[in-house]
């Protein structure tokens, strides 16, 4: 229709004609919109009508792929024209226990190479399982001259080499951390590549998961030029004497992630040593998060008790230590909302967590020893006190040896706020070790207690009683994970059936066949994947659903990456997942795409 | 313990066997309806292990703990990277402080004519022979047929020329490493320690391509005896 006739048509109405009515609405909208930061609110905005959507595309700025195999970059790339973050996460979380066969993909190279040239203003890159190369890492340098952040968490594929060129070559670099990858040495000395002329404009650097020495120098002058760092992560090759250098040029400090915290050599002045370290860390008045302490001499732990007061996060899961060498350290950390620690401390050291830290948001407990012993140095004591004195908690990551129904269900009336349970008993099959009754009552208690429960881990021995449970209560439950659980198909079909909200379900040898995963054929779509390994599912069974869901890829694998995927009878892994736009391409032979 | 867990063989169990729950007071019904996978070393296809498998096949004989040797695949749920750290510290507890020890020692390995790439920690292993049997696993074409069976636990006699050139002719697929220097080099010409710290990457290559290496690998041996 013409203008003019838009014109007469509006007069004759009696109405007002306002020229490109959509258009105003959408400059409205797009300055409205701007501030909406939420992805869920975004999704839900770009679902109103077309012209919400086209507005919303235009104002995205931060864009998350929870699944790299969901969406093809280019796809994302046309949707949203104007974007200045992006996170992708690829491989399932199974892959950090060497269950995912290496070269199963997840490759960054694809995203970078069609992002260099739509997202010229990009700013920060996130990413976690993903497969990074050293010439990804290149073109992230050579394309985005505002880059600022680069976050790599549970990556590989790139070396020191692709880190060199990051950071010499991206002048606006504000953001580098490195989480737990795997970063081979290139021997390329890249701190020393970071430029040299004025200061620069670093935030935060984290390198502690780097394994290869570091050149001190570089990284002393660097720490030095940067007043804006606030987070600095070491790795192992710094000594407790180098830190120390480091703290005197950086008081400004927020968030220290310590070398080994042990000395180089033997020293004879350790007395006086020891005072200042005590006093380095009292320059730094404003540190609130500590970790690190690799190879800890346990003796120089209190030399950051200046600090304990302030502290709100504290890592010490990689710190060998006793509840005695605790105990000292953590009776000043009353702000303590994040404690990751090792359960050599015993139920005796978590006694003394839960006796200061009535702040305690998130606690996690790992085991120093893996093996299914009958005995641990952690057990239901400590559960039970910090469930009685951290009132607060939300988020709880527990490994132990042995429980009991009663501790798990005195922390589900306790801790009304837990939105996170993972409870590993690492014992398989292990029941109550007092009364001898499978676990179903205490994570029934949770599920049920826990209101605001969004994830959950179970172990230890579980009848379908529990996934009966978990179905009923766990209204909430988005993200589930299952080992050597249960005893028939019911038990995967009251989860499939019950749990409304559930986006990533992860199992491994448990008794679930075909007819379960049948039941859920309704939900599949809603989610972001399903990953069953070592189960009961056949090649038929799996073929169903992808016949009945071909929107859903249904991947097929065996570990070992032997052809063909299946284990006798079974499959031995199955992980399916929604993608818009088909199968991948780049599935090694050993996948099998039904 | 925790060597070759990359390259562990998984094998199913018949029927509802588990070792894991071990507790004889336990009230568990035996109804647990599936059989775990165990994961087994690569080198222990012998008949020992047949008949452990038998016994923890028998639901009769679950009294006692697992076999050391067997473990689970990924269990407990650790992630790697933190098992090689703690693992890396109880090393460094037990020895004499070393500055560079700890940690893993990835390179990677490539084969030819295989398509992907991988990655091997050297610090998993304790011979030349786990290494071969570790690799033999990763590329289940790859055999060393006689050049990994010389004595000396996997160390090739690099002294006598011509016998290592009529070694180098037999063998279908000989393993090939990089060393610090940038060189490349026969596996087996220095003691396992020596190669764990030099070797930066592994290739596997036909024994008639790795000719060409041999007179190196010979020269060396002659330098350092």
């Amino acid at each position: 229709m013409s203008l003019a006739g838009l014109a007469r048509d509006a007069g004759d109405a009696g109405d007002y004609f306002i020229p490109y009515p959509d258009q105003v609405l959408e400059n409205v909208l797009e300055n409205v919109l701007v501030f909406l930061k939420s992805r869920r609110d975004r999704n839900a905005v770009s679902l109103v009508c077309k012209s919400w959507y086209r507005a919303e595309a235009y104002t995205r700025s931060e864009v998350f792929i929870g699944n790299c195999y969901a969406v093809a970059p280019r796809r994302v790339t046309k949707r949203f024209a104007r974007v200045r973050s992006v996170t992708v996460k690829g491989k399932p979380r199974f892959a950090d226990f060497s269950l995912l066969p290496q070269d199963w993909g997840a490759h960054f190279t694809p995203w970078v190479a069609v992002m260099a040239t739509a997202y010229r203003a990009l700013e920060k890159i996130h990413l976690k399982r993903m497969s990074v190369t050293d010439d990804d890492l290149a073109v992230v340098a050579h394309s985005f001259p505002n880059f600022k952040e680069l976050v790599l968490v549970c990556c590989e594929g790139f070396g020191t080499g692709g880190l060199a060129v990051v950071v010499s070559e991206c002048r606006h670099l504000r953001v580098l951390e490195l989480i737990e990858d795997e970063v081979f040495d290139d021997e390329v000395d890249w701190i020393s590549c970071f430029p040299s002329d004025g200061p620069s404009n670093l935030e935060s650097l984290s390198f502690d998961c780097v394994e290869s020495p570091i050149n001190f120098e570089s990284l002393e002058k660097l720490v030095a030029r940067s007043p804006l760092l606030k987070k600095l992560r070491l790795n192992r090759h710094v000594s407790v004497q180098l830190l120390y250098r480091l703290l005197i040029r950086a008081p400004q400090l927020t968030h220290l992630g310590t070398g080994s915290f042990s000395p180089l050599e033997e020293s004879n002045n350790e007395n006086t040593r020891e005072t200042d370290y005590v006093s380095a860390f009292a320059a730094c008045r404003s540190i609130v998060g500590l970790s690190g302490f690799r190879e800890i001499a346990p003796e120089y732990l209190p030399a950051i008790i200046p600090v304990c007061a302030n502290l709100t996060s504290l890592n010490l899961s990689y710190a060998n230590i006793d509840a005695e060498q605790l105990k000292p350290v953590i009776r000043h950390c009353h702000k303590l909302q994040v404690f990751w620690v090792l359960d050599s401390i015993c139920d005796e050291g978590l006694q003394a967590v839960a006796a200061t830290c009535k702040d305690l948001r998130e606690l996690r407990v790992f085991p120093i020893d893996g093996a299914e012993n009958a005995e641990g140095p952690v057990s239901e004591v400590g559960l039970l006190a910090i469930s009685l004195g951290c009132r607060k908690l939300q988020s709880i990551l527990y490994f132990c040896q042995q429980m009991t129904n009663a501790a798990v269900v005195a922390m589900s009336k306790n801790c009304p706020d837990l939105v996170v349970f993972r409870l590993c008993i690492i014992g398989r099959y292990r029941p109550d070790h007092v009364t001898g009754e499978p676990m179903d009552e205490g994570f029934g208690a949770i599920v049920k207690n826990c209101k605001k429960l969004t994830r959950l881990a179970v172990s230890g021995l579980l009848t379908d009683m529990a996934f009966s449970y978990i179905g009923q209560y766990g209204k909430l439950v988005r993200t589930l994970s299952v080992a050597f659980a249960g005893d028939s198909d019911i038990g995967l079909k009251y989860v499939l059936e019950g749990c409304t909200n559930l986006q990533k379900l992860e199992i491994r040898d448990s008794p679930f066949g075909d007819s379960a995963l049948r039941s859920g054929l309704h939900h599949f779509s809603n989610m972001r994947f399903v990953w069953m390994s070592s189960c009961q599912v056949t090649q038929e069974g799996c073929l169903d659903v992808a016949r009945q869901l071909p929107r859903l890829v249904v991947e097929v694998f065996r570990r070992d990456e032997e052809e063909g995927g299946q284990r006798g009878d079974f499959v031995d892994t199955l992980y399916m997942y929604r993608s818009l736009d088909g199968p991948r391409a780049d599935a090694p032979l050993f996948v099998k795409i039904l | 313990m925790m060597h070759l867990k990359e390259t562990e063989l998984c094998l199913g169990l018949p029927g509802g066997g588990d070792a894991a729950a071990a507790d004889s007071n336990s009230k568990v019904t035996g109804k647990r309806g599936y059989s775990q996978t165990v994961d087994l070393m690569l080198n222990l296809q012998t008949k020992d292990d047949s008949s452990k498998l038998q016994n923890i096949s028998s639901k009769d004989s679950i009294i006692k703990p697992p076999p050391a040797k067997a473990q689970v695949v990924g269990w407990p749920p650790v992630r790697n990277y933190r098992k090689n750290v703690i693992k890396a510290q109880k090393n460094n507890n037990n020895e004499v402080v070393e500055i560079s020890g700890g940690g893993a020692a990835f390179v990677k390995v490539s084969m030819d004519g295989a398509p992907y790439l991988r990655k091997v920690d050297l610090k998993l292993y304790e011979s030349y022979q786990q290494l071969s049997d570790a690799l033999g696993n990763m590329f289940s074409s790859f055999t060393m047929g006689d050049y990994g069976s010389q004595g000396g636990g996997g160390m090739i006699d690099f002294m006598n020329e011509s016998k290592l050139m009529d070694l180098l002719n037999t063998s279908e697929y000989v393993p090939s490493y990089q060393d610090k220097d940038g060189d490349w080099m026969l596996v087996g010409d220095v003691p396992w320690q020596m190669f764990v710290d030099s070797c930066k990457r592994l290739r596997i290559m036909k024994g008639s391509d790795a000719i060409g290496l041999a007179p190196r690998a010979v020269e060396k041996c002659k330098n350092r005896c």
